[in-house]
């Protein structure tokens, strides 16, 4: 029988494998592991679980996978590293720990990557996404000259700063547990293990989807329907917002996660416009100009809510 | 005397940010310490990636006591006046002295400040330092408020002398300074004790860590030689890299690879480019093949296998790096090789200034301009034209995206893919030539010709738009590229008028901005339902429709020579910031302004070859005694001339008549002009300056003795009208040179 050290060290077999290693660890460290956001996203960033619950003084960890969708970077399941729906692992502590370094380093060693024998780096890296009206400083992380993760100290989001200040972490999960598997090409990546009854690769999962998607994504998408989806979120986001903050029975009740979903959706409808092509250099800035917008509203309500408040860590 | 050791210790510090870091450090810490009294006799800063240290030597055990002595209010003066003073020396009343001034009895005080201990100011010293340190982007971590690069885990501020170490007492945001360390991240990551700064260096380099950055950079360059010469390579220099990479270790270990046969046919520049931004990779080359061949790349750990592992990862992350590249390459050539006309068109939709229309627009524009060059330089018409409409259509190739430094470059092996003449193809790579003040300068025709229209369309088109720089501002680098139309022209010889060059395309610019603002102003009324991509569509018909037009009108305004007048003011305000721009650059090279002013002065300064040859000429002929003589006699004919002038109310120009000379000095003079006169006219036709100047010199000794013998304004009108006509002669030489009223001194 192994001991739990060595099953710790021993390599992971398949993409899953990975994942469960990260899920582990970050339990163990305390995190609350979440599930994915239910929500079309660009990013493991978009979930309210970290744009959201970054604001405001309560204190919040937890780490999840989160399925993200990029439209112009569909290569039709060809690209051996390029998908237009791929994983994101994410870790949010607020307040970032002092030893958040170290905590990330040891996810590498649970996933059999040990800084002993491979040339781990934290190289400067300013992380900023202007449709959230968010930035923050760090690095992302090489491993042999590979990034494997974004490491990011969060200094404002949604135009508010961050305070205290929250630590993020992003893998790219095909790419690095491919780095772990040896794996040239994502398709050929183990998906579950491949000693398994039914073993399954990435490409047996994804292959046929990542051509549809990218004949959609570049060619098909409605591009009249996607604009007029596109308003309407902008609107019922605005309605949302500005709506009593009481409803009918006097009870406040402020709206800022459905809000931020329709800035969700908005954001997703503007990616799969520019994949379409039909976003002009000049408009494109008017575009993110709009979610942005939409993304500082829903967190100027947010940081009004009980979830935000400093006041309900005392309670 | 004890020493100082300060040690900040953080998560890694950006590798472009250490050597500014180092010197703010020094300079905060010594320059707060000297100001609060202590002295010090050396002091040395350093970097790694996770700390900055400061050695400061011989530094003072504390401050000299002071006193100061500060005069107060008279005795008389109101009680306010007084408790005024008192607040402000921080003394009582019966601490002061009276004293007898001029105007009576006056208050002084002594204010004696006592000497502080070391300790107490590199405290005060550092705690400032720490709180409002000029890092280009500083973050603040966890619950706290402080800010540092990166979170800041641990300080170490330690005096030491010959009885001991001391850790100065400072806490900031609950870092209390301490005199502990930590050793490499992963090598020998437990904390240590240090007593000063040569057991502090010891004890780094025990612990993997090679604090002088210098120290890395050497060893990480002579390793790379090592490496590469056991193959017979050599590495590429590259200084920026190799300060970068070493500020991205803190114990560099070298190791090489080779790059893999099939990305020896992408061109080196790709090589080398995708290496360093991607990988931070040095270069190594073959001579024997001339080839990039081989890569050195710089781990930061020594591993159990010699660093087997970490070059094999870094091998496979090169060949899927280089696959990329090789793919876009490919598909790049093909494009190439079917004429680029996807990308042609494709530049139609990229915008290069909402005001100056797409890139298409601008290379239309450069196109039609290189084609009006190109006799001036003696360029093939059709070259150049043809190098215009390619040379930055690699703009949208899949490579110049991915690595947008290498525009140009890629152009250049495009063009000789689709079959075009070298000397096409090499314009696309020079024309964005010279780029800085040492960056050489294009010599062949067809790329100087499209060099000069890519920088004159730049200038003209901003100018019309009215987006000069201003001060420091200068974002669309338009001084830069005034610089570039100097040096083209003087490197190159290029004898043109400069102003005339730059009227058509200003007034190009003028119309199209007017038709275009009129343009924007149908689209404006279109927005509310812009989003209707038929619409949308319709208004970018339009807009190619109002630039038709646009295009047909300057045509026409160019035939009837009817420029409006800003076009012409535009170009004259244009030719004056390259005069500026000249000014810089010649005074670079030892050319007065005043010279330059004085040539300036004259017609035809928008050749500026010619303007050159002048300016050169006459500092030369300044720098001899004749010639700083000669001025000063052509100062005061011209002085004595202007006055009898505006005395007189007519202009004295003609009619000096010999007959009428009464000195031989007069008909010496004379004689002295009608010899300079046709040898000065002849030698300007010719621009023969140096000649030129010889003659005008030759002026000095007649032009001295008349002076001293002949009064001028005599009471003899014939004979002072005569002589003030002379006078205009002498005038008249030395303005065809130069005005040298505005020659200084």
């Amino acid at each position: 029988m192994t001991s739990p050290q060595d099953d710790r060290m021993a390599k992971p077999v398949c993409f899953q494998d990975v994942i469960l290693r990260l899920q582990t660890y970050w339990a163990a460290q305390g995190c609350a592991v979440l599930q994915p956001y239910d929500m079309e996203v660009g990013a493991g960033t978009f979930h309210p679980a970290t744009t959201l619950r970054s604001l405001g003084a309560r204190p919040w960890a937890a780490a999840y996978v989160q399925p993200s969708r990029r439209p112009t970077d569909g290569r039709y399941g060809e690209n051996p590293n390029r998908l237009q729906h791929y994983y994101q692992y994410q870790v949010i502590i607020k307040p970032s720990p002092p030893n958040l370094q170290e905590l990330y380093l040891g996810s590498l060693k649970a996933i059999g990557l040990d800084p002993m024998i491979h040339d781990v780096r934290f190289v400067e890296d300013d992380w900023e996404s202007p449709t959230l009206g968010a930035w923050g400083l760090g690095w992302e992380v090489w491993c042999d000259g590979m990034e494997v993760s974004q490491f990011t100290y969060f200094q404002q989001v949604g135009g508010h700063d961050c305070k205290p200040v929250s630590g993020e972490l992003t893998y790219g999960l095909e790419r690095l547990a491919m780095y772990v598997l040896g794996i040239e090409h994502v398709m050929d990546m183990p998906f579950n293990a491949p000693d398994s009854p039914i073993p399954l690769s990435y490409g047996d999962i994804f292959r046929q989807s990542e051509r549809e998607y990218s004949r959609w994504n570049f060619d098909q998408a409605d591009t009249k329907m996607l604009f007029d989806h596109f308003r309407d979120a902008e609107a019922e986001c605005t309605r949302i917002l500005t709506a009593a903050e009481a409803d009918g029975a006097g009870r406040r009740i402020p709206m800022a996660h459905p809000a931020y979903d329709q800035c969700i959706k908005a954001s997703h409808l503007f990616n799969l416009l520019d994949a379409r092509g039909v976003i002009s250099v000049t408009e494109r800035q008017a575009y993110i100009g709009r979610v942005r917008a939409l993304a500082k509203a829903c967190a100027d309500l947010f940081v009004t809510t009980d979830a935000a408040r400093a006041d309900e860590v005392a309670a | 005397m004890p020493d100082l050791l300060i040690e900040l210790f953080s998560e890694e510090i950006p590798a472009r940010m250490q050597a500014r870091a180092r010197e703010d450090l020094k300079k905060r810490i010594t320059d707060g310490l000297v100001e609060a009294g202590l002295t010090y006799a050396s002091a040395g800063a350093f970097s790694t990636p996770r700390r900055l240290t400061l050695t400061v030597q011989g530094l003072s055990a504390e401050s000299p006591t002071t006193h100061e002595e500060r005069k107060g209010p008279r005795t008389d003066a109101p009680e306010k006046a007084l408790e005024g003073f008192l607040r402000g020396a921080g003394l009582t009343k019966d601490q002061l002295e009276v004293r007898d001034d001029k105007k009576g009895q006056v208050w002084f005080a002594t204010i004696t400040r006592p000497g502080r201990p070391a300790a107490d100011i590199v405290a005060g010293v550092l705690d400032a330092t720490i709180r409002n340190f000029p890092w280009p982007k500083s973050m603040r971590w966890g619950a706290g408020s402080l800010r540092w690069v990166r979170p800041l885990h641990s300080i170490i501020c330690l005096l030491s002398d010959e009885s001991g170490a001391q850790v100065v007492p400072l806490e900031i945001e609950g870092i209390r300074a301490g005199d502990t360390t930590r050793g490499h991240r992963f090598m020998a990551p437990d904390a240590f004790t240090v007593t000063g700064f040569d057991d502090y260096a010891a004890k780094l380099r025990r612990a993997r860590v090679m604090l002088d950055s210098a120290e890395r950079e050497a060893a990480i360059r002579q390793e790379a030689a090592n490496l590469a010469f056991a193959r017979g390579w050599d590495i590429v220099p590259d200084d920026g890299l190799l300060s970068e990479v070493a500020g991205l270790v803190e114990w560099p270990v070298p190791l090489m690879g080779a790059i893999e046969d099939r990305f020896l046919t992408l061109p080196p520049e790709v090589l080398q480019t995708s290496m360093k931004e991607h990988q931070k990779f040095f270069s190594a080359r073959n001579p024997k093949t001339g080839r990039i061949e081989g890569f050195v790349t710089v781990a930061n750990i020594e591993t159990p296998d010699d660093g087997a592992t970490i070059l094999a990862g870094n091998q496979r992350v090169l060949a899927a790096r280089l696959s990329d590249a090789a793919f876009f390459f490919e598909n790049d050539l093909r494009e190439a090789k079917a004429g680029m006309k996807a990308w042609a068109e494709g530049l139609k939709s990229v915008t290069f200034h909402n005001k100056l229309g797409s890139q298409a627009d601008r290379i239309a524009r450069i196109a039609a301009l290189a084609r009006e060059i190109a006799p001036l330089v003696d360029a093939d018409r059709d070259q150049a034209e043809e190098a215009a409409r390619l040379a930055k259509l690699d703009l949208r190739s899949a490579m110049v995206g991915e690595f947008p430094e290498l525009q140009g470059i890629m152009g250049r092996y495009y063009a000789l893919e689709a079959g075009k003449a070298p000397a096409i193809a090499d314009a696309a790579r020079d024309h964005y030539s010279p780029l800085g003040p040492s960056d050489e300068v294009p010599t062949a025709p067809v790329s100087v010709a499209v060099a000069l229209a890519d920088k004159i369309d730049t200038l003209t088109g901003f100018w019309a738009i009215d987006e000069k720089p201003t001060g420091s501002k200068d974002p669309f680098a338009l001084r830069r590229a005034a610089l570039g139309v100097i040096r083209l022209v003087l490197g190159n010889n290029c004898k043109l008028s400069l102003e005339k060059m730059m009227m058509k395309p200003v007034a190009a610019h003028v119309v199209g901005q007017a038709v275009r603002e009129n343009a924007a102003l149908k689209y404006a009324q279109l927005i509310p339902h812009a989003d209707d991509l038929g619409v949308r569509v319709a208004a970018l018909n339009l807009e190619a429709e109002a630039l038709k037009i646009a295009i047909a009108q300057i045509e026409s305004a160019h035939d009837d020579g009817n420029l409006s007048d800003r076009s012409v003011s535009l170009a004259s305000d244009l030719l004056t910031f390259l005069h500026d721009r000249l000014k810089v650059h010649l005074r670079d090279q030892g050319i007065r302004h005043d010279i330059i002013d004085a040539v300036l002065a004259q017609p035809g300064n928008d050749d500026l070859v010619q303007v050159v040859n002048r300016a050169t000429a006459l500092n030369d002929m300044l720098q001899t005694e004749d010639g700083r003589n000669l001025t000063q006699g052509l100062k005061r004919a011209g002085n004595i001339l202007a006055q009898a002038e505006e005395k007189d109310g007519v202009e004295y120009s003609f009619g000096a008549d010999e007959k009428f000379a009464e000195t031989d000095q007069e008909r010496a003079l004379f004689k002295a002009l009608d010899t300079a006169e046709p040898a000065i006219r002849k030698a300007m036709a010719q621009e023969d300056f140096p000649a030129a100047m010889q003659a005008i010199a030759a002026l000095r000794t007649p032009i001295d003795a008349f002076f001293e013998a002949v009064q001028v304004n005599t009471d003899n009108q014939i004979l002072r009208r005569n002589r003030l006509n002379l006078l205009s002669r002498i005038r008249e030489a030395g303005r065809q040179i130069a005005d040298f009223t505005r020659i200084e001194g």
